[in-house]
């Protein structure tokens, strides 16, 4: 059996699809088979991220429509053998999504997977609740300010009332906090929440911080998930985050200024 | 068999009774009409078959006995177990409407018992004859099935996130935060063990004695039985002290505790 990760929000834009193929990439890496869908039915985006979006033939919604069967849709990563990708439809409505189609289609891909990343569209609609509604594991990308802190806590509210689990009453969905686009610098300033601000209002366990970073923008203009650019801080961030996931111990990186070694050595956290 | 193993089989009991409490429909009965009841009871039904199937009931009388309204418990009976609800008690009612009930296998609910015994001893009772008022008001709803009112308070132990909303019929514990955006109400109290960012209101249903305990006062909003002051309202700098908020000649107090 799969474990379903939903990497969800409410707020868009804040890197949920960013996360979703740079952590689908890196379990893949550890040697874990690993699907990772794109739920953002009409957008399409995933596929450009992953860099495949000139193989795509079928999509999520033909397969839940019966029109192609889970291998035919199914891309498989170029670059790691465990990863394959299922593409949204950029001519469906939000609609084509029904729980039951989702449902099924999980179920088959429980079989062969180990890991299913479901990226999740923003909003707290029909596609963000198919999104979540299976998932075992809650990834809850966060910005450091507070609109995206606040819809982020909605969507907790959604995850813990109107999950599956929640519906069955097994055990809870596990969720897991992911503050993106942090910047030490901006904390200082007064401009952004710092790490403890978001913590204190969520009450998340933390899995990790990803710094605001410029190789994000090219990893993704290259069709390359960031964790491959191992050099980039995002991209080692996002190595820490999947390590962690997996149960290693990892001490959190990029909270402080990096400028200040001096603050680094003697903060006290 | 040893002697031994005998007095350990004497002394250990193949029963024990502990108290507890379900949550059960009462039927309350306005009308003496079976018939009529048994129509709106098959509508009810037909809207839940699932919820009314082999759900146990208690007859309630005192509407009835209230307007001097007899009615034939043993038919009643019948009729409800005829529709698959297994009647388990009574509640108010004439002592000859008790002995009925006992006789079919129906018990009396002892709050009522001791109630009436204090208060009325003996019920109006053979002044008005079985199904032989039809002057009763039609325009009476003949049937009204409630829960029996119990104070059932909730503990919470998740955090209650922006856009939830909690009720509770009693106290209202919560062990977890309260975000911004959400809202618990209670009958009663409300405790919240953690910061209360959202909105409390305590004592919806007009309780003035309620109260409101929290560690760390960031409210949006707190009330009692009405009475509300919004975040504007409250003081800025409360800390992170732990505080009750009650109510004194209509006016919110918060002391720290
Ligand atoms: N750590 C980061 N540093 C800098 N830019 C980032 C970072 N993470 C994401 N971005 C940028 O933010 C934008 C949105 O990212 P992404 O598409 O992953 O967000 P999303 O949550 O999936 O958005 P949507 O809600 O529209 O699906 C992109 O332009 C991306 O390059
Ligand atoms: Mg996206």
């Amino acid at each position: 059996m799969a474990r379903i990760i939903v990497v969800t929000s409410g707020k868009g834009g804040v890197g949920k699809t960013t996360t979703s193929s740079a952590v689908a990439m890196g379990l893949a890496k550890k040697g874990h088979k690993t699907a990772v869908i794109d739920f953002d039915v009409g957008l399409r985006n995933l596929d450009l991220i992953m860099g495949c979006e000139r193989r795509v033939v079928y999509d999520f919604v033909n397969v839940i429509n019966g029109e192609a069967t889970l291998n035919q849709a199914l891309i498989k990563d170029k670059r790691c053998n465990n990863l394959y990708i299922l593409p949204a439809s950029q001519t469906r409505d939000k609609d084509a999504l029904t729980q039951e189609g989702v449902g099924k289609v999980l179920d088959e891909l429980s079989k062969g997977f180990k890991y299913i990343i479901c990226d999740s569209p923003a909003g707290i609609e029909r596609g963000a609740n198919l999104a979540m509604y299976f998932a075992d594991d809650a990834f809850v990308v966060t910005n450091p300010e507070v609109s995206s802190v606040r819809d982020s806590d909605r969507m907790l509210g959604i995850l813990s009332s109107k999950s599956r689990r929640a519906e069955e009453g097994k055990e809870p969905i596990k969720e897991y906090l992911l503050l993106s686009r942090y910047s030490p610098e901006r904390v200082k300033l007064g401009e952004m929440l710092s790490v403890d601000d978001v913590q204190d209002i969520l009450s998340l366990h933390l899995l990790g911080v990803i710094p605001e970073s410029k190789s994000v923008l090219n990893a993704s203009n290259s069709g390359t998930p960031v964790i491959l650019d191992e050099k980039s801080d995002a991209g080692q961030a996002y190595a820490d985050i999947v390590a962690r996931y997996l149960g290693e111990d990892k001490p959190h990186r990029f909270i402080e200024d990096k400028k200040g070694l001096f603050g680094k050595l003697f903060r006290s956290r | 068999m040893s002697i031994n193993s005998q007095l350990h089989l004497a002394s250990k009991s193949t029963l024990e009774f502990k108290s507890s409490s379900f949550n059960v429909p009462a039927l309350i009965l306005s009308s003496n009409k079976i018939t009529d009841i048994k129509k709106e009871l098959q509508e009810k039904i037909s809207q839940a078959p699932d919820f009314f199937k082999y759900s146990p009931l208690v007859i309630d009388l005192n509407q009835l006995s209230e307007q001097q309204i007899n009615i034939d418990i043993r038919t009643l009976i019948q009729m409800l177990r005829d529709l698959k609800f297994f009647p388990i008690g009574i509640q108010g009612g004439s002592d000859k409407q008790h002995k009925i009930a006992l006789d079919a296998g129906v018990s009396i609910l002892s709050i009522r018992l001791l109630q009436e015994l204090k208060q009325e001893p003996e019920v109006i009772e053979d002044s008005v004859e079985t199904d032989k008022n039809p002057d009763v008001d039609e325009s009476l709803t003949p049937v009204i099935i409630t829960e029996v009112v119990h104070i059932e308070n909730k503990i919470i132990s998740q955090p209650v996130r922006s856009g939830q909303r909690l009720y509770s019929k009693g106290d209202l514990i919560i062990l977890a935060q309260v975000s911004a955006g959400a809202e618990v109400l209670a009958e009663g109290n409300i405790h919240v063990y953690a910061s209360l960012r959202g909105r409390a209101l305590a004592g919806v249903q007009g309780d003035t004695n309620s109260r409101i305990f929290c560690s760390d006062l960031q409210a949006e909003l707190i009330s009692i039985a009405g009475n509300y002051r919004i975040k504007e309202d409250l003081e800025a700098d409360m800390g992170k002290k732990s505080v009750q908020i009650f109510l004194q000649e209509q006016s919110l107090i918060i002391k720290e505790l």
